[in-house]
Order: structure tokens, then sequence, then C-alpha cells
């Protein structure tokens, strides 16, 4: 159908706010109609849980006729004046773009009146939005490209790298970031929300969380010896490791996401290279509970199908996983745009046509229920919004990703590295075996 | 810490300390996070509930996302309102217009769903690119036999009580469709009322039981077929006054039914609803007799259970801060019922009349505010040592991160707050939040404090 039913989308500047909480004192401001912040705060405080502050230039008619630039100054004198961010970081909206706001003179303009003002510029960023234009997982991809274009300039060398994880849970980035400490390494990580979208209470009124990357630190991410990136869709010349290396000459090192045996063993590769130490020996334990769990889970596993939808990333990263523990992704479905997946898809898992994996993309969730009917899948793999689907399958839903709207902990799932897959291996067993407990009229108390 | 932006310093006041008139009904200041959203938005959930429409929004994907099943508006029969069916404009759309992707989508979704008739949203950009939805729809319902309205609820038009106008004027368009020889002269709307976990079904039965013949109800659990019929009723009940009371005055006006505002949240405002509708039908003595009983049996069984709960609760206090202001009223005056102050109370879309009332209502010190956001509500939660906070999805992480209970009232509910049984569900959620013994450890601990 030409009509979208049950979107596996969501629009672009999602992915922009979601991007600029990884910065450390960021605010985010929309250029545009108030609603685009309120539908987006709500929209993630339901998984993260978390206080969502993104401003709006609250669009009226006579601004959508004139242009936004008095309201968008504005703006940013009262968010300066409320919230005394490091960054403020403007993403536009579709309405900024269909007027064809010119946003680099306008924010111009606004450096140079606070400048005739007396009051020293203020560290601004801004990202072209239009919700017309891709994805929520293409406006983050856009947004980190911005922040690094726009903040990052030729400087001295550090030995030190870069890290784009892309879009994972904040329980992931901790992961992360212990591994790369068990190889002596603190990269610039780009975003890091670990703390800003799952952080503690407060003793007073908090205007930003705490946590994030300092603006200082990513302006000497021209200077690290490598970035490595976590990507299978995205080229070069749409991600901040991409431009990093065109234009400052860091080298790109780029995977897809690290999710199931192979790809964690790479990243590690990845991290005994960059840092030029050898994995320590807990990263080898829980390397080898993870390749112990897989021979214990191998039968309740082998030659079952699932459904996977999502981002593109992680549902390639998904793909790839369940091919490694005997199941076949039978439905790899995105909202994403047509071709990519596919692609990457053909490029990490050649021939996988053949192999009854079928992948979809630009696709709803109405599209997918009726292209997995009579594919049988055991298991759905993907995040909140597949509830409905699911039920109408009848097949159980192993929610991760984002949006969990419908479950507890969405900012605590581990996905990456053999933490996060072994933890997906546990709860795609227990999936299957509580199904097939539940169906068997004996009830086994014994499945092992 | 600097609460207050300037210009805003007149959408908050003391009560009984100043006397100034709040500064309301004026478009969010830029740049504050305000917990508003758009013209959109507001038409969404006027006209969501109404379950055997298609529901399409007219333009880029995030609008429609963002509104999929997102009300706890419940149905008892149909349940194509939590479909979302978006245009999913692209570039392309954008540049050489949207009416053909438009046509195409009807062309499928129409046959398809086989709906009682269609909504079409426009949402900003529709109101840019210049599409001529009305054109489109009048096509679509010559061509198909039914109502396919458009929803002028371009999202910077305004704010959200534009788009409840909106909702309204689409709405107007099917009442008066339909035949109403068979209403008899004992026949009510119940306009505002979104069925919310089921409120609608609490409040029918009380109108069945007063011997009320409820002829529609906009929008909850709604029905084309009975919106089509509304015009036949004797008698308009406006809850959520913010969105229905520009509907109100145009049925008034154009059929000349007359309306009365009800509450149904809390002891008070229930019966008083009940009472004020039996009033409406002097000529039918029975009906306030069926009120009276009504209200006796329910009472009987509601103010034991509420006694234990109050004695629990005496003394605390309690913020709010919620969409419309009417529904604020009825909560300050259901929490007093609990032994709960309100310390602070505001609405996204209040009127000066609203305000008012609301000063009149409120405990002397009673801080009052308008279109507020985050950084204001915190400030003035702590100021008060407020208990708890009463709002929506976007409060509640201010809450818990103050070590506030919470209570949520806004339209995404699970839970039935609404007739005297929603006055023991809200009772018992306020107990539930506020008695928690998760907030004794819940404070950041302090450095280097040893037992």
């Amino acid at each position: 159908m030409t009509a979208t039913r049950n979107a596996c989308k969501l629009c672009t500047p999602l992915g922009a706010a979601w991007a600029f909480k990884g910065v450390a004192g960021a605010v985010s401001l929309l250029h545009g109609s108030q609603g685009c912040s309120t539908y987006i705060r709500r929209y993630m405080i339901s998984h993260f849980r978390e206080p969502m502050d993104i401003a709006s230039s609250n669009f009226t008619e006579e601004t959508a006729v004139f242009g936004g630039k008095s309201n968008l100054h504005t703006a940013l004198d009262n968010l300066e004046s409320q919230y005394h961010p490091s960054l403020i970081a403007v993403a536009t909206t579709c309405l900024a773009e269909t007027i064809g706001e010119d946003m680099p003179r306008i924010l111009r303009e606004y450096q140079e009146g606070r400048t005739s003002r007396g009051l020293s510029p203020l560290p601004l960023i801004w990202v072209s939005t239009a919700a017309y234009r891709g994805t929520h997982a293409d406006g983050f991809q856009a947004s980190l490209r911005a922040m690094v274009s726009q903040l990052c300039t030729a400087t001295e060398p550090r030995d030190r790298i870069n890290l784009f994880p892309g879009m994972v849970s904040p329980e992931d980035l901790r992961y992360l970031k212990s591994l790369c400490r068990g190889f002596g390494l603190d990269p610039v990580i780009l975003p890091d929300y670990s703390r800003t979208l799952d952080g503690g209470p407060w003793k007073d009124w908090t205007a930003i969380p705490p946590g994030g990357t300092g603006l200082h630190i990513i302006r000497q991410a021209g200077g690290s010896t490598a970035s490595l990136e976590f990507t299978g869709i995205y080229t070069g010349s749409q991600t901040p490791a991409g431009w990093l290396e065109e234009n400052l000459q860091v080298p790109r090192k780029v995977m897809p996401m690290p999710l199931g045996l192979e790809l964690s063993d790479r990243l590690t590769a990845e991290l005994e290279n960059l840092s030029g130490l050898e994995a320590p020996d807990w990263i080898e334990d829980e390397r080898d509970r993870l390749a112990d769990a897989y021979a214990d889970a191998h039968k309740y596993l082998q030659g079952r199908k699932a459904m996977v939808y999502g981002e593109e990333d992680l549902a390639l990263s998904l793909s790839l996983f369940l091919r490694e523990i005997g199941i076949t992704p039978v439905l790899v479905a995105t909202g994403g745009q047509k071709g990519r997946l596919e692609s990457a898809m053909e490029a990490n898992w050649p021939g996988y046509t053949t192999q009854g994996v079928k992948v979809v993309s630009e696709v709803d969730f109405m599209d997918m229920e009726e292209t997995a009917l009579g594919l049988t899948p055991n298991i759905i793999l993907g995040h909140s919004k597949g509830y409905k689907l699911a039920k109408t399958l009848k097949v159980p839903l192993l929610r991760l990703g984002f949006p969990v709207h419908d479950r507890f902990g969405g900012a605590r799932i581990p996905h990456i590295g053999y933490r996060g897959t072994l933890n997906l291996l546990d709860r795609i067993v227990n999936t299957l075996l509580e199904e097939e407990q539940s169906m068997n009229p004996v009830g086994y108390t014994y499945f092992g | 810490m600097n609460a207050l932006l300037t210009g805003r310093q007149n959408q908050v006041l003391v009560n009984g300390e100043e006397t100034k008139n709040l500064n309301c009904e004026k478009p969010s200041l830029a740049g504050s996070v305000s917990q508003r959203a758009c013209v959109f938005c507001g038409s969404r959930v006027v006209l969501y509930p109404i379950a055997d429409a298609v529901h399409l929004v007219h333009g880029p994907v995030g609008c429609a996302a963002y509104t999929w099943d997102i009300r706890g508006a419940l149905s008892s029969g149909p349940e194509l309102h939590r479909l979302s069916f978006s245009t999913d404009l692209q570039e392309k759309d954008v540049v050489f217009g949207g009416e053909k992707k438009l046509e195409l989508v009807l062309e499928e979704l129409i046959p398809h769903y086989k709906p009682e008739a269609v909504f079409v949203y426009s949402t900003c950009i529709v109101g840019l690119i210049g599409d001529d939805v009305g054109a489109v729809c009048k096509k679509f319902s010559n061509k198909y036999g039914i109502p396919v309205l458009p929803v002028h609820s371009e999202g910077f038009k305004g704010s959200k009580k534009d788009g409840y106008k909106a909702a309204g004027d689409a709405l107007m368009k099917l009442i008066g469709t339909g035949d109403i020889s068979d209403i008899g002269p004992l026949s009510i709307n119940i306009l505002g009322e979104f069925n919310l976990a089921g409120e609608t079904w609490i409040l029918r039965e009380y109108y069945r039981k007063m011997g009320l013949e409820v002829v529609a109800v906009l929008t909850g659990d709604g029905r084309v077929a009975d919106i089509r019929r509304a015009h036949g009723a004797k008698l308009n009940l406006v809850q959520c006054s913010g969105s229905m009371t520009s509907l109100a005055k145009q049925m008034e006006e154009k059929f000349h039914q007359p309306f009365i505002r009800v509450s149904y949240f809390g002891i008070e405002d229930m019966a008083q609803a009940l009472y004020d509708v039996a009033r409406q039908f002097p000529d039918h003595p029975e009906v306030m007799a069926k009120a009276q009983l009504l209200v006796k049996e329910e009472l009987n069984h509601l103010l034991p259970a509420l006694e234990n709960i109050r004695q629990e609760l005496k003394g605390k206090k309690a913020a709010i801060y919620v969409g419309g202001a009417f529904k604020s009223f009825s909560l300050v005056k259901a929490l007093r019922h609990l032994g709960v102050q309100t310390v602070l109370v505001g609405s996204q879309t209040g009127n000066r009349e609203d305000y008012r009332q609301l000063q009149e209502l409120c405990d002397p010190g009673t801080v009052i505010v308008d279109d507020s956001n985050p950084a204001e509500l915190a400030h003035y939660l702590l100021k008060m040592k407020a208990d708890m906070f009463i709002g929506g999805v976007k409060e509640r992480p201010l809450a818990y991160k103050l070590g506030l209970g919470f209570v949520d009232h806004n339209h995404e509910r699970k839970i039935p707050l609404a007739g005297f049984q929603g006055m023991l569900e809200f009772a018992r959620e306020v107990q539930k939040t506020v008695l928690s013994p998760v907030w004794k450890v819940t404070r950041p601990r302090i450095k280097g404090d040893t037992p």
C-alpha cells in the first residue's frame, strides 16, 4: 500500500534530540511548532523514564510567513538564561525546512547580535532534520556528523581514539566504556548518554542532567589516532567518523554493531589493535561464557525461525547473530530507506536470500503483518511497537531496542558485546522454552 | 536559580497575596520548554476515540507515529482508531504537492477498511505547500458516499485550543445528518468525555439509571452514526470545557440545544453534575428522584472506603498541572476531600475566568501557574514542599527525580478516575504513590555520610 499504516520508523528530529543528549551540558532546540518538541519528549520519556527537556522556537502563523529568525533568536536567549547550557543544538523540522530557513545565516546573525550586545558567542550547532527526508536513525547520524563537522578542527594529535557506537542503550554505552578501560583506552564517545538518559535522583532542580561527553573533548576528536564506528549501513560520507577521516585525516575503522560472538570478537580484535594490548582475562572469561552458552543452548534454537524489525543497523546485527545460533531470520524488516539494509545484508551474509531470509525495507507494521503470514516465525525480536503484530500472529515478542514503552527498564537492556549477546541469548532461549512449556500438556519441569 | 523567564512573570501568582489577573491564553514563549503541544494535537485528542472512522494524518510520518494508540480511549466495538494512518509525505511530495499521494492513500484505505467516515488531519507543511485537502475530501466523499472530513489542524496555526475548534468544525459537518425521529424527550449528549479506561461506560450507566437516553458521546466510544444524530438530544453536557465549549455553542446556535458544564471528577462535582442534569428536566421530577437515589447508593458504598484512605493522607500536599483548567477545579476539591491540600495548581490552556475561579477555590498561598515549564514547576514543587504531583507523562520524571509521588491524570491513563467509582480509584492512586516507602530511601546519598 502507498498508505503508511502503523509506521516502523520515527521522524528525523527525534534522532537529533536523542543524539544531543550525549553531549555534556547540551540542550536541544527544535526549530518548528510546539508539538514537535512535546511529542518527542513524551515519546522518549516513556522509554527512558528520564526528564527530556527539548525546547521549541514555537512557530506561529506569522513565523511561517515571515520566517523564524526572531523566534529562534528569542528562543536561544531564553534557553540560555534558564538552562545555562554549554551547547545549544538546533534541529530543524519539516516546517522550518519547507519555508526554506537559512540556518547558517540566522545563527550567524544571532552571534553577531550577541557581540553587539557585549556578550560572548553562544556555543551553537545546528542540523537539518526535515521529517520528510529519512528516519530517526538518519536524523541521529546526521546530528553526529553535524556535531563533529561544526565543532572539530585541526588539533594537536592525542593518543586517544574516537568511538561512535550508534543507537545503543545507555547500558550498552556503560559496557563499552568498561570494555575500553579493559584495554587502557579512554575514547571520545559520541554520543554518550549513559548517564543523561539513565540517571539518579536529584537533590535539587537540575536543568541539565549530569553526564555526556564534554564539549572540549569533542573538539579534540580531530586529533585522535583513529575512529571506530559501528554501522553496516551508513557510508563514510554520511557519518561523523567519515567526516573526521575526510577532513582531519583520522582513520575510520568501521564494523557492524557488535552483536553475536563473531562481531564481538571482531570488536575485541579492533580494541587490541587500537590499544596494542591483549584483552584482559575478564573479557576472555565473558567471551568463554558466551561461547559455552551457545553450546548449551543450541538444541533449543536450531531450526527455529525469527522475525526481526527496527533500525537498519540493529536489524542487520541481530540477523547475523541469529544466523550464528541456528535461527533463521525469515523476515528482516525496517522502515528505513529501500536498498540499504538489503546491500548491507549481502555484504555481511552473501547469498542470504537463498537461505530462507527475506529482507524488506520502507515497510510499516501492516506490511509486515501481511508479509509474515505463512512464514510462521517462532519468535519476534524488536521494539514495543510490534506488540499488535505479535498479538495478531500469536508469536512471542522479545522487546529490545527503542522504544520499549510497554515493559520496564528499556534504558538498561544490554544488546552488544559478549555481555549483551549473552543477555539476548538467555532471553531468546527462555522465551522459546516458556512457549514450549505452556503449550505442552505434560508440563515438563526439566528442560535441560 | 532563575525560575521565571522574563516575559512569564505575569503567568504565575500566589493566591491571596497577589491580585493580578494571570496573563493567559497567549502563545508559549519561544525557547521555554512548554508542556503544551500544537493545533494538530488538540484535534487529534478530541477526534481520536471515534472508533469506526479512519484517522488519516496527512503529512510526514512523525505526527502519526507519535499519536499511534496514544490515548487510553476504549471502544466497545470497532477499533479502527487504534491504527495509525499517515500519508508519510516525502521530499518530492513537498516539492510537487501532496494531493496526489493523499488521493492514492484514500483510494486504498476506504475500500479496505470500509470506515463510516474518514478524518484527514492537515499537519504543518500541508498548510504551506498549499494542498487543497478540502477538494480531495469532497471528491472521495462523493465517490464512496461516506463523510471524508478535512481537519484543519496545521500545527503552527495557533494553540492546542485552536485544534479543539478545528475538531469541532469537523464534527459539526457530521452532526445534523442523521435521523432523529425516534429520539425521546429525556435525551442528552455527553461532550468532552473520551472513555479513558472505560469512563464513558460508568457515566452512561448513571444516566441510564436516571432514565435518560444518551444519544451521542463526543467522542468516547464514539460512532459516526451516533454523532450524526447528536442534534436530536434535548441537552448537551459539556465536560473538559476547553475542548468542547465551542462545539456546544455552535450546536446551541444551529440546533437550539442548550448546554451545561459538568465535571465527573470527585464526589461533589459528580453528584452536582447529576443533579444539574436532572434539574434541566423539571417536568420529569422522577429524574431527580432517581439521581438522588443513585448518589445515595453510591455514597453509602464509597464513603466508608474513602475514610481509611483519608486518615492515611491527612496533611499531605499536592501539586496539579493539567491540560485544561476545568479539570483542576475538580481535582482541588477531590484532594480536599481526601485531606490533601493543593499547594500548586496550573494548566496549559486555562482562560482568565478559569483562573479567577481557581483563585476563589484554592487556599491562600497556593501558587497558580499558566503554561508552565519544567524549571518553574520544579522550583515550586520544592518550594511548596509538595508530597505528590498530578499531571501527565511529561511531568512524571520531574516528580520522581525530586522524590515526589505522581498520579497520571492525563488522557493516556489506564485507570478510570471519573464517577464515584473513579473517586475511589483516584484515592487509591494517591495513596499508593504518596505512602510508598521508596521515597524514604531514594534521596541522593550524601557522600561521606556515615551511619
